[in-house]
Protein backbone atom coordinates (compact mmCIF):
# COMPACT_ATOMS: atom_id res chain seq x y z
CA UNK A 1 0.00 0.00 0.00
CA UNK A 2 2.24 2.92 -1.18
CA UNK A 3 0.99 6.50 -0.68
CA UNK A 4 0.09 8.01 -3.58
CA UNK A 5 -2.26 10.55 -4.39
CA UNK A 6 -4.15 8.88 -6.63
CA UNK A 7 -5.94 5.72 -4.75
CA UNK A 8 -8.96 3.69 -5.97
CA UNK A 9 -11.56 2.18 -3.31
CA UNK A 10 -11.34 -1.42 -3.45
CA UNK A 11 -15.05 -1.87 -2.51
CA UNK A 12 -16.36 -1.36 -6.18
CA UNK A 13 -13.87 -4.14 -7.29
CA UNK A 14 -14.04 -6.56 -4.68
CA UNK A 15 -15.96 -5.76 -1.39
CA UNK A 16 -13.98 -7.61 0.88
CA UNK A 17 -11.55 -10.63 0.75
CA UNK A 18 -14.28 -12.78 1.28
CA UNK A 19 -15.54 -11.73 -2.10
CA UNK A 20 -12.40 -12.36 -3.83
CA UNK A 21 -11.81 -15.91 -2.92
CA UNK A 22 -15.70 -16.91 -4.17
CA UNK A 23 -14.81 -15.08 -7.14
CA UNK A 24 -11.65 -16.76 -8.04
CA UNK A 25 -13.72 -20.28 -6.42
CA UNK A 26 -15.96 -19.87 -9.12
CA UNK A 27 -13.97 -18.53 -11.65
CA UNK A 28 -11.61 -22.06 -11.63
CA UNK A 29 -14.74 -23.78 -11.02
CA UNK A 30 -13.54 -26.01 -8.04
CA UNK A 31 -15.77 -27.45 -5.00
CA UNK A 32 -15.96 -25.40 -2.01
CA UNK A 33 -15.33 -27.91 0.84
CA UNK A 34 -12.14 -28.98 -1.88
CA UNK A 35 -9.90 -25.71 -2.20
CA UNK A 36 -6.81 -26.42 -4.11
CA UNK A 37 -5.40 -24.07 -1.59
CA UNK A 38 -2.20 -23.56 -3.19
CA UNK A 39 -3.82 -22.66 -6.68
CA UNK A 40 -6.26 -20.31 -4.78
CA UNK A 41 -3.63 -18.89 -2.79
CA UNK A 42 -1.35 -17.73 -5.75
CA UNK A 43 -4.11 -16.32 -7.34
CA UNK A 44 -5.40 -14.26 -4.68
CA UNK A 45 -2.01 -13.03 -3.88
CA UNK A 46 -1.71 -12.30 -8.07
CA UNK A 47 -4.74 -10.42 -7.90
CA UNK A 48 -3.61 -8.40 -4.79
CA UNK A 49 -0.05 -7.45 -6.63
CA UNK A 50 -2.21 -6.31 -9.67
CA UNK A 51 -4.36 -4.23 -7.64
CA UNK A 52 -1.15 -2.40 -5.72
CA UNK A 53 0.02 -1.70 -9.24
CA UNK A 54 -3.08 -0.08 -10.26
CA UNK A 55 -2.52 1.95 -6.70
CA UNK A 56 -6.01 0.78 -5.66
CA UNK A 57 -5.96 1.20 -1.70
CA UNK A 58 -6.31 -1.79 -0.40
CA UNK A 59 -7.91 -2.93 2.89
CA UNK A 60 -6.08 -4.68 6.03
CA UNK A 61 -8.96 -7.35 5.84
CA UNK A 62 -7.58 -8.38 2.18
CA UNK A 63 -3.61 -8.77 3.51
CA UNK A 64 -5.12 -10.94 6.62
CA UNK A 65 -6.97 -13.17 4.32
CA UNK A 66 -3.52 -13.52 2.61
CA UNK A 67 -1.45 -14.48 5.52
CA UNK A 68 -4.83 -17.17 6.64
CA UNK A 69 -4.34 -18.49 2.69
CA UNK A 70 -0.34 -18.89 3.52
CA UNK A 71 -0.80 -20.62 6.91
CA UNK A 72 -3.44 -22.99 5.69
CA UNK A 73 -1.30 -23.46 2.55
CA UNK A 74 1.86 -24.58 4.85
CA UNK A 75 -0.45 -26.71 7.00
CA UNK A 76 -1.26 -28.81 4.20
CA UNK A 77 1.83 -29.26 3.67
CA UNK A 78 2.96 -31.00 6.54
CA UNK A 79 3.17 -34.60 6.79
CA UNK A 80 0.02 -36.66 8.71
CA UNK A 81 1.33 -38.57 11.39
CA UNK A 82 -1.78 -41.89 10.85
CA UNK A 83 -2.03 -41.48 14.48
CA UNK A 84 -3.66 -37.97 14.84
CA UNK A 85 -5.52 -38.31 11.33
CA UNK A 86 -8.50 -39.22 13.27
CA UNK A 87 -8.21 -35.98 15.59
CA UNK A 88 -7.10 -33.12 13.00
CA UNK A 89 -9.31 -31.86 11.04
CA UNK A 90 -8.94 -30.49 7.67
CA UNK A 91 -6.93 -27.19 7.77
CA UNK A 92 -9.33 -25.45 4.80
CA UNK A 93 -12.01 -26.35 7.08
CA UNK A 94 -10.90 -22.82 8.65
CA UNK A 95 -11.78 -21.12 4.97
CA UNK A 96 -15.08 -23.34 4.40
CA UNK A 97 -16.95 -22.64 7.27
CA UNK A 98 -16.78 -18.99 6.71
CA UNK A 99 -16.98 -18.76 3.26
CA UNK A 100 -20.36 -20.90 3.35
CA UNK A 101 -21.84 -18.13 6.27
CA UNK A 102 -20.69 -15.69 3.99
CA UNK A 103 -22.86 -16.98 0.84
CA UNK A 104 -25.64 -17.73 2.96
CA UNK A 105 -25.52 -14.11 4.01
CA UNK A 106 -25.37 -12.95 0.30
CA UNK A 107 -28.36 -15.36 -0.33
CA UNK A 108 -30.40 -13.62 2.44
CA UNK A 109 -29.85 -10.37 1.35
CA UNK A 110 -30.64 -11.60 -1.94
CA UNK A 111 -33.89 -13.05 -0.39
CA UNK A 112 -34.76 -9.35 1.00
CA UNK A 113 -34.18 -7.76 -1.82
CA UNK A 114 -36.70 -9.37 -4.05
CA UNK A 115 -39.77 -9.07 -1.37
CA UNK A 116 -42.40 -6.00 -1.88
CA UNK A 117 -40.63 -3.49 -0.48
CA UNK A 118 -42.31 -0.60 0.74
CA UNK A 119 -41.67 2.61 -0.77
CA UNK A 120 -40.48 1.16 -3.92
CA UNK A 121 -42.91 -1.86 -4.91
CA UNK A 122 -45.73 -1.19 -2.81
CA UNK A 123 -46.83 1.78 -0.81
CA UNK A 124 -49.82 2.95 1.46
CA UNK A 125 -51.52 6.23 2.02
CA UNK A 126 -49.29 8.64 3.49
CA UNK A 127 -50.11 9.24 7.28
CA UNK A 128 -51.15 12.43 8.19
CA UNK A 129 -48.54 15.11 9.81
CA UNK A 130 -47.45 13.33 13.13
CA UNK A 131 -48.58 15.42 16.45
CA UNK A 132 -44.46 16.05 16.47
CA UNK A 133 -44.79 19.04 14.30
CA UNK A 134 -47.19 20.41 17.04
CA UNK A 135 -44.87 20.46 19.44
CA UNK A 136 -42.56 21.71 17.46
CA UNK A 137 -44.30 24.95 17.01
CA UNK A 138 -44.79 25.68 20.18
CA UNK A 139 -41.52 27.12 22.69
CA UNK A 140 -39.64 24.26 23.41
CA UNK A 141 -35.66 24.47 25.19
CA UNK A 142 -33.29 21.54 25.19
CA UNK A 143 -32.28 20.20 28.73
CA UNK A 144 -29.47 19.61 30.07
CA UNK A 145 -28.23 16.60 32.76
CA UNK A 146 -29.34 19.52 35.96
CA UNK A 147 -32.90 19.91 34.83
CA UNK A 148 -33.45 16.05 34.45
CA UNK A 149 -32.21 15.38 38.39
CA UNK A 150 -34.45 17.70 39.14
CA UNK A 151 -37.56 16.42 37.56
CA UNK A 152 -36.08 12.57 38.69
CA UNK A 153 -36.17 13.95 41.89
CA UNK A 154 -39.68 15.19 41.75
CA UNK A 155 -40.74 11.71 40.99
CA UNK A 156 -39.11 9.85 43.49
CA UNK A 157 -40.70 11.67 45.87
CA UNK A 158 -43.77 10.97 44.61
CA UNK A 159 -42.71 7.32 45.39
CA UNK A 160 -42.19 7.35 48.58
CA UNK A 161 -39.54 6.90 51.66
CA UNK A 162 -37.58 4.04 51.05
CA UNK A 163 -38.75 2.25 53.98
CA UNK A 164 -40.84 -0.48 51.56
CA UNK A 165 -39.03 -3.56 52.04
CA UNK A 166 -38.98 -5.08 48.60
CA UNK A 167 -38.90 -8.78 49.08
CA UNK A 168 -39.24 -9.48 44.99
CA UNK A 169 -35.87 -10.01 43.83
CA UNK A 170 -37.05 -10.23 40.21
CA UNK A 171 -35.51 -6.67 39.59
CA UNK A 172 -35.25 -5.62 36.20
CA UNK A 173 -31.73 -4.59 34.21
CA UNK A 174 -31.02 -1.63 32.49
CA UNK A 175 -30.22 -3.05 29.49
CA UNK A 176 -34.06 -4.58 29.88
CA UNK A 177 -35.28 -1.10 30.63
CA UNK A 178 -33.68 0.08 27.38
CA UNK A 179 -35.52 -2.59 25.47
CA UNK A 180 -38.58 -2.16 26.72
CA UNK A 181 -38.78 1.70 26.57
CA UNK A 182 -37.42 1.54 23.20
CA UNK A 183 -40.13 -0.78 22.12
CA UNK A 184 -43.07 2.08 23.32
CA UNK A 185 -40.77 4.57 22.01
CA UNK A 186 -41.30 3.11 18.73
CA UNK A 187 -44.91 2.63 19.23
CA UNK A 188 -45.11 6.23 20.19
CA UNK A 189 -42.40 8.84 18.98
CA UNK A 190 -42.66 10.95 22.28
CA UNK A 191 -43.25 10.60 26.17
CA UNK A 192 -43.20 12.94 28.55
CA UNK A 193 -40.83 12.78 31.43
CA UNK A 194 -43.98 11.17 34.11
CA UNK A 195 -45.01 8.60 31.61
CA UNK A 196 -42.18 7.21 31.58
CA UNK A 197 -42.16 6.27 35.41
CA UNK A 198 -46.12 5.33 35.59
CA UNK A 199 -46.81 1.77 37.35
CA UNK A 200 -43.39 1.95 38.76
CA UNK A 201 -44.06 1.56 42.90
CA UNK A 202 -40.57 1.07 44.07
CA UNK A 203 -37.63 2.85 44.16
CA UNK A 204 -35.37 0.67 42.57
CA UNK A 205 -37.47 0.57 39.29
CA UNK A 206 -37.63 4.21 39.24
CA UNK A 207 -33.90 4.40 39.24
CA UNK A 208 -33.30 2.02 37.14
CA UNK A 209 -35.71 3.81 34.42
CA UNK A 210 -33.64 7.05 35.16
CA UNK A 211 -30.86 5.19 34.87
CA UNK A 212 -31.86 3.77 31.11
CA UNK A 213 -33.04 6.92 30.36
CA UNK A 214 -29.68 8.60 30.95
CA UNK A 215 -27.85 6.03 29.14
CA UNK A 216 -30.19 6.30 26.00
CA UNK A 217 -28.94 9.61 26.02
CA UNK A 218 -26.05 9.16 25.82
CA UNK A 219 -26.08 6.68 23.21
CA UNK A 220 -28.22 9.33 21.50
CA UNK A 221 -31.19 7.19 21.04
CA UNK A 222 -33.40 10.41 22.61
CA UNK A 223 -33.88 13.53 22.97
CA UNK A 224 -35.00 15.92 25.77
CA UNK A 225 -36.82 18.75 25.21
CA UNK A 226 -38.42 20.93 27.82
CA UNK A 227 -41.77 22.96 27.13
CA UNK A 228 -41.13 26.58 28.37
CA UNK A 229 -44.51 27.46 29.51
CA UNK A 230 -45.67 24.29 31.30
CA UNK A 231 -42.38 22.91 32.13
CA UNK A 232 -43.00 19.55 30.99
CA UNK A 233 -40.33 17.70 29.99
CA UNK A 234 -40.73 15.29 26.27
CA UNK A 235 -38.47 12.57 25.09
CA UNK A 236 -38.46 12.18 21.85
CA UNK A 237 -37.40 9.00 19.97
CA UNK A 238 -34.64 9.28 17.00
CA UNK B 1 -71.48 -11.34 13.76
CA UNK B 2 -72.77 -7.43 12.39
CA UNK B 3 -73.30 -7.41 9.15
CA UNK B 4 -71.35 -4.36 8.45
CA UNK B 5 -68.50 -5.45 10.10
CA UNK B 6 -66.12 -6.31 7.04
CA UNK B 7 -67.09 -2.50 6.16
CA UNK B 8 -66.59 -0.80 9.49
CA UNK B 9 -62.80 -2.77 9.77
CA UNK B 10 -62.02 -1.70 6.11
CA UNK B 11 -63.09 1.68 7.34
CA UNK B 12 -60.55 1.44 10.14
CA UNK B 13 -57.75 0.15 7.53
CA UNK B 14 -58.28 2.93 5.35
CA UNK B 15 -57.84 5.77 7.98
CA UNK B 16 -55.17 3.74 9.92
CA UNK B 17 -51.63 5.42 9.97
CA UNK B 18 -49.79 2.28 10.24
CA UNK B 19 -50.01 -1.54 10.69
CA UNK B 20 -53.86 -2.24 12.49
CA UNK B 21 -52.78 -4.49 15.28
CA UNK B 22 -55.67 -7.63 16.51
CA UNK B 23 -54.76 -5.98 19.68
CA UNK B 24 -56.18 -2.28 18.18
CA UNK B 25 -59.06 -3.65 16.73
CA UNK B 26 -60.29 -5.35 19.67
CA UNK B 27 -60.21 -2.32 21.81
CA UNK B 28 -61.83 -0.32 18.76
CA UNK B 29 -64.70 -3.24 18.46
CA UNK B 30 -65.62 -3.13 21.91
CA UNK B 31 -67.45 -6.35 22.41
CA UNK B 32 -66.70 -7.97 19.10
CA UNK B 33 -65.40 -11.59 19.84
CA UNK B 34 -61.81 -11.79 18.01
CA UNK B 35 -63.21 -14.74 16.41
CA UNK B 36 -65.46 -12.42 14.58
CA UNK B 37 -62.71 -10.09 13.62
CA UNK B 38 -60.56 -12.64 12.26
CA UNK B 39 -63.30 -13.62 9.96
CA UNK B 40 -64.33 -9.94 8.66
CA UNK B 41 -60.37 -9.52 7.76
CA UNK B 42 -60.21 -12.63 6.23
CA UNK B 43 -63.36 -12.18 4.17
CA UNK B 44 -62.39 -8.30 3.13
CA UNK B 45 -58.74 -10.33 1.82
CA UNK B 46 -60.43 -12.92 -0.18
CA UNK B 47 -62.98 -9.60 -1.42
CA UNK B 48 -59.52 -7.68 -2.35
CA UNK B 49 -57.98 -10.81 -4.07
CA UNK B 50 -61.07 -11.20 -5.69
CA UNK B 51 -61.87 -8.04 -7.27
CA UNK B 52 -57.96 -7.62 -8.01
CA UNK B 53 -58.39 -3.82 -7.55
CA UNK B 54 -55.45 -1.81 -6.97
CA UNK B 55 -54.51 -2.94 -3.28
CA UNK B 56 -54.76 -5.50 -1.23
CA UNK B 57 -54.69 -6.92 2.52
CA UNK B 58 -51.14 -7.31 3.95
CA UNK B 59 -50.11 -9.06 7.34
CA UNK B 60 -47.25 -6.75 8.60
CA UNK B 61 -45.01 -5.71 11.55
CA UNK B 62 -48.08 -7.30 13.94
CA UNK B 63 -50.57 -6.19 12.24
CA UNK B 64 -52.88 -5.83 9.17
CA UNK B 65 -52.34 -2.85 6.15
CA UNK B 66 -53.63 -2.39 3.08
CA UNK B 67 -50.94 -1.46 0.34
CA UNK B 68 -51.22 -0.76 -3.03
CA UNK B 69 -50.38 -3.91 -5.63
CA UNK B 70 -46.64 -4.14 -6.92
CA UNK B 71 -47.86 -3.91 -10.58
CA UNK B 72 -49.02 -0.63 -10.18
CA UNK B 73 -46.15 0.82 -8.58
CA UNK B 74 -44.53 2.63 -11.36
CA UNK B 75 -47.71 4.72 -11.32
CA UNK B 76 -47.34 5.86 -8.02
CA UNK B 77 -43.51 7.02 -8.37
CA UNK B 78 -44.80 9.76 -10.64
CA UNK B 79 -47.35 10.45 -8.30
CA UNK B 80 -44.77 10.62 -5.68
CA UNK B 81 -42.04 11.94 -7.32
CA UNK B 82 -38.97 10.34 -6.73
CA UNK B 83 -39.10 6.81 -4.65
CA UNK B 84 -36.63 6.00 -1.30
CA UNK B 85 -33.38 5.26 -2.21
CA UNK B 86 -32.31 1.60 -2.78
CA UNK B 87 -29.71 0.08 -0.78
CA UNK B 88 -26.71 -0.95 -1.46
CA UNK B 89 -25.52 -4.84 -1.46
CA UNK B 90 -23.45 -4.30 1.51
CA UNK B 91 -26.34 -2.83 3.32
CA UNK B 92 -28.18 -5.36 2.13
CA UNK B 93 -25.74 -7.92 3.48
CA UNK B 94 -25.18 -6.30 6.30
CA UNK B 95 -29.00 -6.03 7.46
CA UNK B 96 -29.55 -9.60 6.55
CA UNK B 97 -26.79 -10.77 9.36
CA UNK B 98 -28.32 -8.63 11.47
CA UNK B 99 -32.00 -10.05 10.91
CA UNK B 100 -31.22 -12.98 11.12
CA UNK B 101 -28.60 -13.18 13.60
CA UNK B 102 -29.89 -10.79 16.63
CA UNK B 103 -29.27 -9.69 18.86
CA UNK B 104 -25.23 -8.92 17.45
CA UNK B 105 -22.22 -6.89 18.00
CA UNK B 106 -20.22 -5.06 15.63
CA UNK B 107 -17.42 -7.04 15.97
CA UNK B 108 -19.45 -10.17 15.15
CA UNK B 109 -20.95 -9.00 12.06
CA UNK B 110 -17.53 -7.85 10.90
CA UNK B 111 -16.08 -11.33 11.12
CA UNK B 112 -18.69 -12.20 9.36
CA UNK B 113 -18.68 -10.32 6.10
CA UNK B 114 -14.65 -9.40 7.15
CA UNK B 115 -14.44 -6.00 6.25
CA UNK B 116 -15.51 -2.93 8.45
CA UNK B 117 -19.09 -2.29 8.62
CA UNK B 118 -18.92 0.93 10.51
CA UNK B 119 -20.56 2.86 7.84
CA UNK B 120 -22.97 1.05 6.69
CA UNK B 121 -24.50 0.17 10.31
CA UNK B 122 -24.92 4.25 10.38
CA UNK B 123 -26.63 4.39 7.34
CA UNK B 124 -29.03 0.98 8.62
CA UNK B 125 -29.55 3.55 11.92
CA UNK B 126 -30.16 6.42 10.62
CA UNK B 127 -32.67 4.67 8.22
CA UNK B 128 -34.34 3.42 11.35
CA UNK B 129 -34.16 -0.37 9.92
CA UNK B 130 -31.56 -1.12 12.71
CA UNK B 131 -31.59 0.11 16.48
CA UNK B 132 -29.24 -0.28 19.28
CA UNK B 133 -30.40 -2.94 22.14
CA UNK B 134 -28.04 -2.52 24.40
CA UNK B 135 -24.55 -2.55 25.60
CA UNK B 136 -23.02 -6.37 26.49
CA UNK B 137 -21.59 -6.63 29.44
CA UNK B 138 -18.06 -7.83 28.00
CA UNK B 139 -14.57 -5.39 28.36
CA UNK B 140 -15.39 -2.44 26.19
CA UNK B 141 -19.18 -2.90 26.51
CA UNK B 142 -19.88 -2.71 22.69
CA UNK B 143 -23.34 -2.47 21.48
CA UNK B 144 -25.94 -4.56 20.50
CA UNK B 145 -27.83 -4.38 17.48
CA UNK B 146 -31.40 -5.82 16.13
CA UNK B 147 -33.93 -4.79 13.60
CA UNK B 148 -37.05 -2.66 14.35
CA UNK B 149 -40.32 -2.48 13.41
CA UNK B 150 -40.13 -0.55 10.77
CA UNK B 151 -37.66 -3.14 8.67
CA UNK B 152 -40.65 -5.66 9.19
CA UNK B 153 -43.13 -3.23 7.69
CA UNK B 154 -40.18 -2.26 4.95
CA UNK B 155 -39.77 -5.62 3.81
CA UNK B 156 -43.26 -6.83 3.78
CA UNK B 157 -42.75 -9.36 7.08
CA UNK B 158 -45.85 -10.17 9.84
CA UNK B 159 -42.42 -10.78 12.66
CA UNK B 160 -39.46 -12.06 12.30
CA UNK B 161 -40.08 -15.83 12.13
CA UNK B 162 -41.49 -15.06 8.67
CA UNK B 163 -38.26 -14.51 7.67
CA UNK B 164 -37.59 -16.79 4.69
CA UNK B 165 -35.47 -19.82 5.81
CA UNK B 166 -31.71 -20.44 4.40
CA UNK B 167 -30.73 -23.29 2.41
CA UNK B 168 -27.65 -25.02 3.21
CA UNK B 169 -24.86 -24.15 1.03
CA UNK B 170 -23.97 -27.16 -1.42
CA UNK B 171 -22.08 -26.06 -4.16
CA UNK B 172 -20.95 -22.89 -6.16
CA UNK B 173 -23.46 -22.74 -8.63
CA UNK B 174 -22.11 -20.21 -11.31
CA UNK B 175 -23.34 -16.84 -11.21
CA UNK B 176 -26.11 -17.41 -8.33
CA UNK B 177 -24.37 -16.55 -4.88
CA UNK B 178 -23.92 -12.75 -5.38
CA UNK B 179 -26.07 -10.92 -8.47
CA UNK B 180 -26.83 -7.41 -8.19
CA UNK B 181 -30.17 -6.83 -7.13
CA UNK B 182 -32.74 -6.57 -9.72
CA UNK B 183 -33.35 -2.94 -10.95
CA UNK B 184 -36.51 -3.98 -12.00
CA UNK B 185 -38.82 -5.41 -10.12
CA UNK B 186 -41.18 -8.06 -11.40
CA UNK B 187 -44.38 -7.95 -11.52
CA UNK B 188 -46.51 -11.33 -10.72
CA UNK B 189 -44.81 -11.36 -7.13
CA UNK B 190 -47.65 -9.90 -5.16
CA UNK B 191 -49.14 -12.52 -2.58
Amino acid sequence: MQSTDYAVRVEHIFEGPMDLLIHLIRKNEVDIYDIPVALITEQYLQYLDWMQTLNIDLAGDFILMAATLAQIKSRMLLPVHSQETETEEDPRLELVRPLTEYLRIKEAAEMLSQRNLLGEHTFVRQPEALPRTEVDETPVVRIGLFELIDAFRQILDRVGPAHQVNLDADTISIKDRIAQLVDRLEQQPSLTFDELFQGQGSRTEVIVTFLAILEMARLELIDFVQHVETGIIRIFYR
Amino acid sequence: MTPDLPAIIESLLFAAEEPLRMETLREVLDGVAPAAIRQALDHLGAEYEKRGGGFYLQQVAGGYQLRTRPCFHSWIRRLRGSGSERLSRPALETLAIVAYRQPILRAEIENLRGVDCGGVLRLLLERRLIRVMGRKEIPGRPLIYGTTRQFLEIFELRDLKDLPTLKEIRELVPDAASPEPSSAPEDGKNP
